[in-house]
């Protein structure tokens, strides 16, 4: 079939993904500019229409250009940001056609073959390529050719009025180095008319394969590819069963079997699931879920099967079931690591276990402990849900700290020293020695709702009765409360 | 004299502490912490095994992991906090049974049935494990293996600011003699130490 390409150039790329974002406010009769750091100095890397009318231009040095004209607006460029925005617009391509690439930095191939009737005709699927680009505020060209370099050449060169032909196009259109452009235009070769009548073998000695290469590919003589975007991978596998099934044993055995083909795909990619959903079909189309969350991305499916278990005997098969989903809903990458003796095993099974049991009462209640750097007792750790963190740090206190804390509990007492006696939960309780105080600031740089009360002197209270508590006074609020328990 | 020499032989702190594996244990008092902190130090102090301590969510005192640092490092601890009471069981009983933990403390607020206990024994006993029940004064299940009472006591000497001094009883006990002790924990090198008690004057 004879290939139809559109080629797309979002001349200003930049400065329209800023400007989208609603820099000007939506006001684009402004000056904007793209900086960005280059020889030394601060340029402009792409403007809009307003600025290029004030007389501004590409690499012009932005202190230049702001003396030109001093309300201009300007943001640096962001050349990751600008890649992810020209996949996105590829990926809305494909909303003509199946088979899209990204040209450059800049620009967009599409191979519409056969599916320009969808939209009725080329000419209107240009214009509503047009229209919707426009309405999204992108400055595009549109050009529709038989081959990748004479479209390139139109949406870069070519004037809508003048038509397709590409022989009355500078030479540079052809996708030249600007090196060899210049010896063309040196030697009179101003367009790609005057190169198309000199002899091929003239051209290929003169200025070497790569004109005739770009002519025969600009021609259609040499065929070019256009490398379409991949799809992402889709971690999903399914079986669907002659006869329905019933037996949480037969479930069971036909989740293995996708459970292998799925991590077969998972480690072709370096991945590990996180979340995996095992959707059982009965044969009066009502659909079973089983949702798994493992405590570590997993791809051994001989762990993974037996977490399962329990989801799958919960099933209710009715009629039976015919067909079975197994999806990997959340990955996270998993690279290869290398198998160390003893010390992996002992954290898989307690992986394993925090998936159990995270299963039946949620992955976020199982925690553990982090060190955290400050003085404030119930800030000097961090409670962390234990699948999503590692057992790191070191724990040190300078000053015994209680085993147990809890809301700070007022009792009755006056003055700097612990009260003689009082009553903490229904106890009346006498102190038999007192060690403190140990002073603690709040934090100022944090607001702290419980910190309100100011500062705050610790002391660790043994009494008569044994209960040894932390008790702390606020001599700017003056009060006495209980935090904390010891052993 | 052998009647004398069975009973020291019988108080032997060491010979009932820790209590005996793979089964589930039970402790209340003040100090039931304190006492669930202590076993996890001498369990899983030397070994680098994981202790799970389950607890209900809505129980305001927490674990202060800072002061739990002088028993056991914090990274050998997980801790789940469960809506009911039913769930803790259930993970408890998961826990026990995977054989990959050594301690699995309880933090429990009602009374829990004689088939809730043997079901915990049982899998203490399949995942060699031991279970470690704390619970309200006059609570306990019949199932549990042995009670121990813990209360602190107020340290007289008043030489060590930081004493831990508590009374440790065993008020139940299916396969021994009911005593008591008085221990201390020793931070720095994170083991019991039995304290003799004061002559009566």
């Amino acid at each position: 079939m004879r290939k139809r390409v559109v080629s797309m150039w979002f001349p200003n790329l930049p400065s329209d993904r800023v400007l989208r974002a609603g820099a000007l406010n939506g006001d684009d009769t402004r000056p904007f500019v793209v900086t960005h750091h280059a020889k030394n100095t601060d340029r402009i890397y792409c403007l809009n229409n307003a600025a290029a009318a004030q007389g501004l231009h590409r690499d012009m040095g932005f202190s230049d250009a702001r003396a030109y004209c001093p309300d201009l607006q300007s943001c640096p460029a962001d050349p990751i940001a600008d890649a992810r925005f020209l996949q996105m617009l590829a990926r809305w391509g494909k909303r003509y056609c199946p088979w899209v690439g990204i040209d450059g930095v800049d620009g967009l191939l599409l191979n519409i073959a056969g599916s320009a009737h969808l939209f009725g005709g080329e000419d209107a699927m240009l214009d509503d390529m047009r229209g919707r680009l426009s309405r999204a505020g992108l400055q595009g060209r549109v050009a529709v050719a038989d081959t990748r370099g004479a479209a390139w050449a139109l949406t870069h060169f070519g004037q809508r009025a003048q038509g397709a032909d590409i022989a009355h196009l500078p030479v540079a259109a052809l996708r030249l180095d600007a090196k060899t452009d210049a010896t063309l235009q040196r030697l009179g070769l101003r367009k790609i008319a005057d190169l198309t009548a000199l002899p091929r073998a003239t051209i290929a000695r003169r200025f070497g394969p790569d004109v005739v290469l770009r002519l025969d590919q600009a021609t259609g003589a040499r065929d070019e590819d256009i490398s379409p975007l991949k799809d992402a991978p889709n971690y999903g596998v399914r079986m669907t069963l002659p006869d329905p099934i019933g037996l949480s044993g037969d479930v069971m055995a036909g989740a293995e079997r996708l459970l292998e083909r799925l991590c077969a795909k998972l480690k072709d990619q370096d991945m590990g699931a996180r979340k995996l959903q095992l959707h059982l079909r009965r044969v009066d189309q009502a659909a079973q879920v089983v949702e798994l969350r493992l405590a570590a991305p997993m791809r051994d499916a001989a762990r993974i099967l037996p977490l399962f278990e329990r989801g799958v005997g919960e099933v209710d098969a009715g009629y039976g079931i015919d067909q079975i989903r197994l999806t990997a809903i959340q990955v996270e990458s998993l690279p290869k690591a290398q198998i160390t003796h003893g010390v992996a095993t002992r954290t898989q099974g307690i992986d394993d276990l925090i998936t159990r049991i995270g299963n039946r009462i949620g992955l976020d209640n199982i925690h553990r402990f982090l060190p955290a750097d400050s003085h404030i007792p119930e800030r000097s750790f961090q409670i962390a849900a234990a699948a999503y963190s590692r057992a790191e740090g070191a724990w040190a206190a300078l000053r015994p700290r209680p085993l147990q804390l809890f809301a700070p509990e007022p009792i009755a007492g006056a003055g700097a020293r612990p009260p003689q006696h009082f009553r903490w939960r229904r106890m009346a309780l006498t102190v038999g020695h007192a060690t403190g105080p140990e002073r603690i600031a709040p934090e100022w740089w944090l607001t702290d709702d419980n910190w309100r009360s100011g500062l705050r002197d610790y002391w660790k209270v043994d009494t008569v009765q044994g209960r040894r508590l932390w008790l702390y006074y606020t001599p700017q609020n003056p009060g006495w409360f209980v935090q904390g328990e010891f052993a | 004299m052998p009647i004398v020499k069975r009973f020291t032989v019988m108080t032997d702190f060491w010979s009932h502490f820790p209590p005996k594996n793979t089964r589930t244990h039970e402790a209340c008092g003040p100090s039931a912490p304190a006492f669930a902190a202590a076993l996890a130090g001498h369990l899983c102090g030397a070994n680098g095994k994981t202790v799970f301590w389950l607890r209900e969510s809505w129980q305001g005192a927490q674990l202060n992991p800072v002061g739990f640092a002088s028993y056991l490092d914090p990274k050998q601890l997980l801790i789940a906090q469960t809506a009911r009471q039913i769930d803790a069981l259930a993970a408890a009983e998961e826990a026990l049974r995977s054989g990959h933990i050594a301690l699995v403390v309880i933090e429990l607020s009602q009374r829990i049935g004689l088939s809730e206990g043997r079901r915990l024994q049982l899998a203490a006993q399949e995942g060699d494990a031991m279970g470690l029940c704390l619970l309200p004064e006059d609570m306990g299940s019949n199932a549990a293996q042995t009670r121990w009472r813990c209360t602190p006591v107020f340290d007289v000497s008043g030489a060590a600011a930081d004493s831990t001094l508590q009374n440790w009883k065993i008020i139940k006990n299916k396969s021994g003699t009911l005593t008591s002790w008085n221990v201390k924990w020793h931070a720095q090198t994170r083991r019991i130490n039995v304290v003799s008690k004061p002559a009566q004057r």
